[in-house]
């Protein structure tokens, strides 16, 4: 029996920027609401804080919310829906203000209005930034902004260990208390998951170690399919090894990409002509998935610069002087320094692409209304539909706000309209039934490490979903994870069995959920027969194929088997799919992100 | 693999429920150039002792989760490198001061208590909505402020501050500096709202002006330049107290 449990009117589970944003707006919205907020990490160490470079939204005169759409909606290769990129770009600037008057430290120009900075694959300027901070400082705003609403009741270190769903309704969530290890039930008529990602999937990423997509894997177990999991982006410039970011901001600063002959290669893929430079929508300011894939291209023609940790190009920041290196990039300053032992006010540092984001996740629509009743979900465990095949930079901090808001008001809705307690008496046994496996798991005597089962995850992604896919290697990956599910369920062995603070537990229960998220990823990349963003093959399905698939995927859970896949239209409302081209070609065409 | 270099890790540790005191347990392990103190406890833990209990996310100094005590120097893990602590070995313990919950993990209930306390948020003379448009500020009003905002909330410099080693109700350095960073800012009229907490005896006067606590901040925040820079505003405050009849209430 579950002892302990929480009723509140809505359960949010993630304290990064979504979950946070969407607890301010129901806080706003009801302000008699009881909002549960459930974090395995204290808030400010989620992940949102490792973002650098900017948030996207319209502020200059010379720009227009249709060039923040026609960009987006290019750069996701036409896989976006574009209804909610109208209604996306349309509310990024007026997040980015409210931001700015929660007291969140935006980057000013001279006579103090905020500034914006180039990014990739955009226009012009609209990225807001602090810094190379943005992440750190929107988080930070965002959490202290919550400590204002007495009606938002954190639970700290407390893990989701599944969702609670009665009658074909989300009502609640059961959470392991990580200090105890103790089951706790929350119940509420609306749950919003703002889990964030999957990144962990892969070895080389640079995502934080809590990124293991348990919140889809939750839904998707609960019967929500996945979208677009295929689309998995690789960040162009990453430190070898660890994979920690090197901001976009970098290029969008003026920073260039050099390979083994000091040639700044981008110009021999579609992005060039290199001068002038900085200009937007060229060379290095193209957008991440064409980047990535110049590497590997370059790579295959061994002309990255090798280095300890493999492969490199070089990003060369010293023209810019030190004076703007230190103002705009502090933290890669101190991250080149300490970490690559690179100092780039002098020297160039070496970065390879690693993977970044989460293109796909749970379904949701403008509201962050996911196919469940009571369940919603933002940020980047949600796919709305505005980042397609491939997300531009400075997009995804501008989403959790746009969509956590959207989620935290229309939960808020629904919580006021369902009321409390109505699957009281079956919420209970469904807490009590979810924490079953988890509990037996500290009771396996026979099972392999943590560590095998994830490094042998990890070998797969790598190998066989990586920046370019075929086939016969897709075939491999979903035969791999079809195996690694297996493996895992006969069992984990922990070396430690006791409650207080078991991480080693945790991570074995985030691994069987980032194994199923692997495996809809791996199934869905199999059955897109064409390349689209970033999902690029080197087979017989190169080019894109709107005739077949100018869709999204949708993977159904099927429990220990693989995945049943089917595809849904795209939401075109004004874009008709064009060519994407940056560089010359985009110019040639009058830079409208033809 | 023939000729790694090792290195001996003297880790703490203590379960609350089996272990009377805390002990050091030491763990040899391989490392190379750029293997981080972190990366050393999650080798131990994927591959000689997954009960090792510590608490990590980022990787890249910025979360704030990894906070711990590197040779008796509070120090976030994954900031610091094996190479620097060769030939060995090298102690790693839980951030002093605080209590420890197991092994790595401390307690961090009373750090985050003392946050919501101070009201570290922005508290707007009128309210503003985004219609209005963003405030104005110059980069020079911004100066005032910027370096105490890039406090990570680590807890470092608790670790390192004796006066919170011995008084656990003083405020202390990152919540003081959290509290300047908020009335420093030109977008703010929240200062009379905080008055109570930083002019309490646990609050600025409560430092004595050790100044360790800047000197392990990873971020540059100076905390300890935050609570003196403070200091004169407090003694203005208490004066203009004694000369007011209701005592102490209002804007000097």
């Amino acid at each position: 029996m579950t002892e302990r449990s929480v009723d509140s009117d809505l359960v949010i589970v993630g304290g990064g920027g979504a979950g946070l944003r969407a607890a301010i707006a129901a806080a706003e919205a009801d302000p008699g609401l009881r909002i549960a907020l459930l974090s395995k990490v204290v808030p400010m160490r989620s992940h949102t804080v490792a973002a650098e470079g900017g948030a996207a939204g319209v502020a200059r005169a010379d720009d227009s919310l249709a060039g923040h759409f026609t960009d987006t909606v290019a750069g996701g290769d036409w896989l976006c829906d574009q209804d909610v990129v109208e209604r996306f770009v349309a509310a990024c600037p007026e997040e980015m203000v409210r931001l700015e008057q929660w007291g969140c430290p935006w980057s000013r120009q001279a006579d103090g209005r905020p500034q914006v900075r180039f990014f990739g694959g955009m226009t012009t300027q609209r990225s807001w930034y602090a810094a190379d901070k943005t992440g750190f400082h929107l988080l930070h705003t965002l959490f202290q902004t919550t400590l204002r609403y007495p009606g938002i009741e954190r639970y700290d270190e407390y893990y989701c260990a599944d969702l609670l769903v009665d009658d074909g309704e989300a009502c609640g969530v059961l959470a392991l208390e990580i200090a105890s290890g103790e089951p706790v039930r929350f119940s509420a008529p609306a749950v919003i998951l703002a889990t964030g990602g999957a990144g962990r999937a892969y070895g080389q990423n640079t995502n934080a170690g809590i990124v293991t997509g348990e919140g889809m894997a939750m839904a998707y177990a609960h019967g929500v399919p996945l979208r677009d999991m295929e689309f998995v982006q690789w960040h162009p410039t990453t430190l070898p090894g660890s994979g920690i970011l090197i901001t976009e901001g970098c290029r969008g600063e003026g920073g260039v990409l050099t390979n083994r002959e000091g040639r700044r290669y981008l110009q021999d893929y579609g992005l060039g002509p290199p001068e002038p430079w900085p200009r937007p929508k060229a060379m290095e300011l193209g957008p991440r998935d064409w980047l990535s894939q110049a590497f590997w291209r370059e790579d295959q023609a061994g002309r990255t610069v090798p280095t300890a940790q493999g492969a490199a190009v070089q990003l060369d920041l010293r023209q810019l002087g030190e004076a703007r290196i230190l103002e705009r990039l502090p933290l890669i300053t101190d991250v080149a320094r300490r970490f690559a032992g690179v100092d780039p006010l002098h020297a160039p540092i070496p970065v390879r692409p690693a993977v970044h984001y989460t293109m796909g996740g749970i379904p949701t629509d403008a509201e962050g209304a996911a196919p469940l009743a009571g369940l919603f979900a933002a940020g980047e465990c949600a796919s709305t539909g505005i980042h397609g095949a491939n997300r531009l930079g400075s997009n995804s901090l501008a989403e959790l706000l746009v969509f956590g808001r959207a989620a935290g008001e229309a939960a808020a809705r629904r919580a006021r309209e369902a009321g409390r307690r109505r699957h009281a008496r079956a919420a209970a046994q469904l807490a009590e039934a979810a924490a079953r496996p988890a509990l037996a798991m500290l009771r396996n005597e026979r099972g392999e490490r943590v560590a095998a089962l994830r490094d042998a995850l990890h070998a797969t992604m790598e190998r066989h979903v990586g920046i370019f896919r075929n086939q016969a290697g897709l075939e491999q990956a979903c035969a791999d994870l079809a195996e690694l599910r297996e493996r895992y369920r006969r069992g984990v062995r922990l070396d430690d069995r006791s409650r207080i603070y078991n991480t080693e537990w945790l991570s074995a229960l985030e691994l069987g959920h980032t194994l199923q998220v692997a495996e809809a990823m791996a199934c869905s990349a199999r059955a897109r027969l064409e390349s689209r963003g970033a999902h690029r093959r080197d087979d017989a399905y190169s080019e894109r194929d709107d005739e077949r698939f100018l869709v999204h995927t949708l993977a159904h859970a099927r429990g220990e088997a693989a995945p049943a896949l089917e595809h849904a239209p795209v939401t075109i409302t004004r874009a008709a799919p064009q060519r994407r081209a940056y560089g010359a070609a985009a110019e040639a065409a009058g830079g409208e992100g033809a | 693999m023939a000729g790694e270099r090792t290195i001996t890790l003297e880790v703490q540790r203590f379960h609350p429920e089996a272990d009377e005191a805390p002990y050091l347990q030491p763990y040899t392990i391989p490392f190379s150039e750029g293997t981080s103190v972190l990366e050393g406890l999650q080798h131990i833990k994927d591959r000689l002792d997954g009960s090792l209990t510590f608490r990590w996310s980022c990787r890249m100094a910025v979360c704030g989760s990894c906070g711990c005590m590197i040779d008796g120097e509070p120090a976030l893990a994954c900031r610091a490198f094996l190479r620097d602590y060769a030939p060995g070995p090298v102690r790693v313990a839980p951030l002093d001061h605080l209590p420890i919950r197991r092994d790595l993990v401390v307690d961090q209930s009373d750090f985050l208590a003392k946050l919501e306390r101070a009201r570290t948020y922005l508290i707007p003379a009128d309210e503003r909505t985004p219609a209005d448009g963003a405030y104005r500020q110059t980069p020079e009003e911004m100066a005032d402020y910027y370096d105490y905002a890039q406090c990570i909330n680590c807890l470092l410099c608790y670790a390192a501050c004796p006066q919170y080693g011995w008084d656990q109700a003083f405020t202390g350095p990152a919540v003081l500096a959290l509290v300047q960073r908020y009335d420093l800012d030109s977008r703010d009229a929240g200062k009379d709202a905080r008055r109570a907490v930083v002019n309490a005896d646990t609050g600025v006067w409560g430092c004595t002006l050790v100044g360790y606590c800047s000197e392990v901040c990873p971020k540059g925040v100076d905390p300890a330049r935050a609570i003196n820079q403070r200091k004169p505003a407090s003694v203005a405050d208490y004066l203009l107290g004694w000369l007011r009849p209701s005592g102490g209430e209002g804007t000097p």
